[in-house]
C-alpha cells in the first residue's frame, strides 16, 4: 500500500504509525512461538539462552532434544496416539460438518439458526465446561426417555480410544460447519438444478457437482478440526488416560513433573506439521480454485 | 380427470394454482394445452407468474392445485430428475469444475450410455451449436455467447421432447441476442422439439414463437400467434404490453356489430371496432398503434372522422421518423412514418388532422 503523492503530512504521519502498529502487534503475535525454536537447539537442560548460544558458538547448540522426543517411550507412545486419533476425529467432523452446513443452508429447515449455535456451541462455550460435561457423559452414558427415565448404555468411554476421538469430533465439527457454510454463500444453487433437470438424484447430484465446488471449504474446515484435535489438551486430560494420552497432554504432563527442555522440541516439530499443512492446504485450494477457473491465476 | 384438451395436446396445464404462502395466488387457475413441436413463449412483467409455470413444469416447485401433464401422464409426484426435460438456465449454470465436454457428457453418464456412444453424441452436440473445437475448455474460459451455446447444447445433448429455457438470452448483447433467437429457433424446428420459451422480452417473443402466452397476474391474457397478439390484442393489458401503442380514453357512444362510436374525454367522437366493450354508456380505452396513423388526409375515405393534431417533436430514426403529437389533450401521441422519398417530415408548431381505419382502432377494456 503506497502512498498516494499528494497525502497530506498529517496522512503521512499516520500511514508510518499504521505501519509501526501492525508491525508491533505482528511482533507480540509471533514472538513467543519463534522464540521456542533457536531454544529447541539448546546443548543445555535450560529454558534459556545460553552466553555460548548467544555467541552463536556452535558448541551451544545441538539435537539432543530431538533426539530424546524420538527415543523416550513416552513421547513416541504420545506421538502415535495422537496421530491415531486426530485423523479420525477429522473424518467424523468433515463428514457430519459438512453434511450440517448443507442442510443448514436451505431455507426452508425450521429453527435452522438455533441448530447452527448449538452446533457452533463448543467453539464458544469454554473448553473446560465441555470436558467436564463429556467426563460425566462419557464415563457412563445413556439415552433420556420421557417418562421412563435414563437407558443406560452397556459401555463407558472415559479413558477409551472412542471417547477421545467422539470429544475431539465435537470439537472440530464448529470449525468445518462455518467455513463449508462460508463456501456455500457464494454456491450457485441453479446448478444443483441443472443437475437434476439432466437426470442425476440427489446423492449424484451431491457428490459430482457439489461437493467438488465445495471441496475448498471442506478442506480449511478439515485442517482446523485435525490442528484442534493435535492441540488440544483439556478435554483429553478429562476424557482421555494415561493409554492414549496426546501429545499435548504428554507435554502438560512433562511441564509439571520433569522439566525438560524437549518439550521445546515437540513444540518445533508442532509448530512445523502446522505450518507444513497450513502450506499444503492453501496450495491445495488454489489448485482447486484454479481449475473450477474462478481465479485467473 | 378427463382428458380436457385434444388428443395432439403435449403439455397440459389443467386448472392449475399455485401459492407460497396459503393466501395469495401467484398462479390463477392456469390452462394451456401445447401440441407436439410447439415453440411457446410465455411472456409477461417480472411477478406475472410465468417464472413459477417454468419451475411447476421442471418439478422445482409444485402445483398447489390442478394437474399438470405431460404426454397424457400427470407429472406432479415426479422428481425433477425423473422427468426427463432439458432446461436452459437465465445464468447457463454451466459446472465450472467440468469441462465443456464434460458438462455434455454428464446426463449422457446418468443415463449410462457408452463412453464411444457418449463421445459421439457430444461431437453431434457441439457441432450443432457451431462449438465442435471447444469440448476440452472450461466454461471460464468461454465468451457469454459461448456459454449459452454450450448450455443450449447440454440441454439438448440427451434428446429430451422438452425443453424449457428461462430467459437464456437475458444476459447478452444485442446483436449476440438476435443472432441467438434464430439459432434457438432454427435448432428447435429442425429437432422438431416442444420447447417453453420464458421472457420478458417482447421482441423476443414475437420473432421466436409459434404461440405467445401474455401472463398478468396470474392468469393467460392472450394465448395466440405474434401476428395476432400484435394486430388483434383482446384486452387492454396485452395492447400496452406488446409493442408501442396510443391510448385514448373515452365512452362508448353507440355499437353496431363490427363499429362503435367512442366520445373521447376531450369531446371528439371517433370510430373505432369493439373487442371486449358490449354497450353504450361504458368506458373504454383506445387503442391504435403509431405505424397506422394516417397523417395524409387525402388517404382516408371522405366520411372517417379525424382528430385535430399539434405536432410537437420530430424524431429522425433512420428508416422511420417519429413524431409526437399533441392529439385529444394527451401529450403522448405518436405517429411513426416510413422514410419513404414522398414523405412529409412534419414541422413542430404545426396543426395537422389524424385519422386511421376504424378496424386499427381497438375499443378495449377500461
Amino acid at each position: 500500500m503506497a502512498l498516494p503523492i499528494y497525502a497530506s503530512t498529517t496522512q503521512r504521519v499516520w500511514h508510518y504509525s499504521y505501519l509501526t502498529i501492525c508491525g508491533l502487534i505482528f511482533f507480540f503475535l509471533i514472538a513467543p512461538i519463534l522464540v521456542i525454536i533457536p531454544l529447541s537447539f539448546n546443548a543445555q537442560n535450560f529454558f534459556t539462552f545460553t552466553p555460548e548460544m548467544l555467541r552463536f558458538d556452535p558448541a551451544g547448540y545441538s539435537l539432543k532434544h530431538y533426539n530424546d522426543f524420538f527415543t523416550n517411550s513416552d513421547w513416541q507412545l504420545a506421538m502415535k496416539n495422537s496421530l491415531k486419533i486426530a485423523p479420525v476425529a477429522t473424518l467424523i467432523s468433515v463428514s457430519l460438518g459438512t453434511l450440517a452446513a448443507i442442510g443448514l443452508s436451505q431455507s426452508h429447515v425450521p429453527g435452522r439458526r438455533a441448530i447452527m449455535a448449538t452446533l457452533i456451541s463448543p467453539m464458544i462455550v469454554p473448553l473446560i465446561i465441555s470436558a467436564t460435561g463429556m467426563y460425566f457423559f462419557y464415563s457412563n452414558p445413556y439415552i433420556p426417555i420421557p417418562f421412563y427415565g435414563k437407558l443406560y448404555l452397556p459401555f463407558t468411554l472415559t479413558g477409551e480410544y472412542w471417547g477421545v476421538v467422539l470429544a475431539h469430533a465435537a470439537l472440530g465439527i464448529p470449525f468445518v460447519i462455518i467455513t463449508v457454510t462460508a463456501t456455500l454463500v457464494g454456491f450457485d444453487k441453479s446448478l444443483t438444478r441443472a443437475s437434476a433437470m439432466m437426470g442425476a438424484g440427489p446423492v449424484r447430484t451431491f457428490f459430482r457437482v457439489q461437493m467438488p465446488l465445495i471441496m475448498p471449504g471442506v478442506i480449511s474446515g478439515a485442517l482446523f478440526a485435525f490442528i484442534t484435535s493435535f492441540d488440544e489438551v483439556v478435554v483429553v486430560l478429562f476424557v482421555g488416560s494415561a493409554q492414549n494420552k496426546t501429545l499435548p497432554w504428554q507435554m502438560f504432563i512433562g511441564l509439571r513433573e520433569q522439566i525438560s527442555p524437549t518439550i521445546l522440541a515437540a513444540a518445533t516439530i508442532l509448530i512445523t506439521v502446522s505450518v507444513i499443512l497450513l502450506l499444503v492446504v492453501e496450495l491445495l485450494r488454489r489448485r482447486s480454485e484454479r481449475l473450477r477457473g474462478m481465479s485467473p491465476g | 380427470m378427463a382428458p380436457t384438451a385434444a388428443d395432439n395436446a403435449f403439455v397440459e396445464f389443467d386448472r392449475v394454482q399455485k401459492s407460497y404462502d396459503g393466501e395469495t395466488l401467484v398462479v390463477k387457475d392456469l390452462n394451456l394445452s401445447m401440441p407436439r413441436g410447439e415453440f411457446l413463449t410465455m411472456l409477461g412483467p417480472s411477478g406475472s407468474g410465468k417464472t413459477t409455470c417454468l419451475m411447476m413444469l421442471a418439478g422445482f416447485e409444485t402445483a398447489t392445485h390442478g394437474d399438470i401433464r405431460i404426454g397424457g401422464t400427470s407429472i406432479n409426484h415426479i422428481p425433477p430428475h425423473k422427468r426427463g426435460i432439458g432446461m436452459v438456465f437465465q445464468n447457463y449454470a454451466l459446472f465450472p469444475h467440468m469441462t465443456v465436454a464434460e458438462n455434455l457428457a454428464f446426463p449422457l453418464e446418468v443415463r449410462k450410455l457408452g463412453k464411444s456412444e457418449r463421445e459421439a453424441k457430444v461431437q453431434r452436440a457441439l457441432d450443432m451449436v457451431q462449438m465442435g473445437k471447444f469440448g476440452g475448455r472450461r466454461p471460464a474460459q468461454l465468451s457469454g455467447g459461448q456459454q449459452q451455446r454450450i448450455a443450449l447444447a447440454r440441454a439438448l445433448v440427451f434428446e429430451p421432447e422438452l425443453v424449457l429455457m428461462d430467459e437464456p438470452l437475458g444476459a447478452l448483447d444485442k446483436q449476440l441476442r438476435e443472432h441467438m433467437q434464430f439459432e434457438i429457433t432454427r435448432i428447435a424446428h429442425n429437432l422438431g422439439i416442444t420447447t417453453v420459451y420464458v421472457t420478458h422480452d417482447q421482441t423476443e417473443a414475437l420473432t421466436m414463437s409459434d404461440r405467445v402466452a401474455v401472463f398478468d397476474d396470474g392468469r393467460i391474457q392472450q394465448l395466440a400467434p405474434p401476428d395476432e397478439l400484435y394486430e388483434a390484442p383482446q384486452n387492454s393489458f396485452v395492447a400496452q404490453f406488446i409493442g408501442e401503442n396510443n391510448t385514448l380514453t373515452g365512452v362508448i357512444k353507440s355499437i353496431d356489430g363490427g363499429r362503435c362510436a367512442v366520445q373521447l374525454d376531450s369531446g371528439e367522437v371517433i370510430d373505432a371496432m369493439p373487442v371486449n366493450v358490449s354497450k353504450p354508456g361504458e368506458r373504454t380505452k383506445v387503442s391504435i398503434r403509431p405505424e397506422r396513423v394516417e397523417i395524409n388526409k387525402s388517404r382516408l375515405s371522405p366520411d372517417a372522422h379525424t382528430l385535430k393534431a399539434e405536432v410537437l417533436e420530430f424524431i429522425y430514426m433512420g428508416d422511420i421518423f417519429r413524431t409526437r403529437l399533441r392529439v385529444a389533450g394527451r401529450e403522448d401521441f405518436i405517429v411513426k412514418t416510413r422514410n419513404a422519398p414522398d414523405q412529409v417530415r412534419l414541422q413542430p408548431g404545426t396543426t395537422i388532422e389524424i385519422g386511421w381505419l376504424p378496424e386499427d382502432c381497438r375499443a378495449l377494456d377500461a
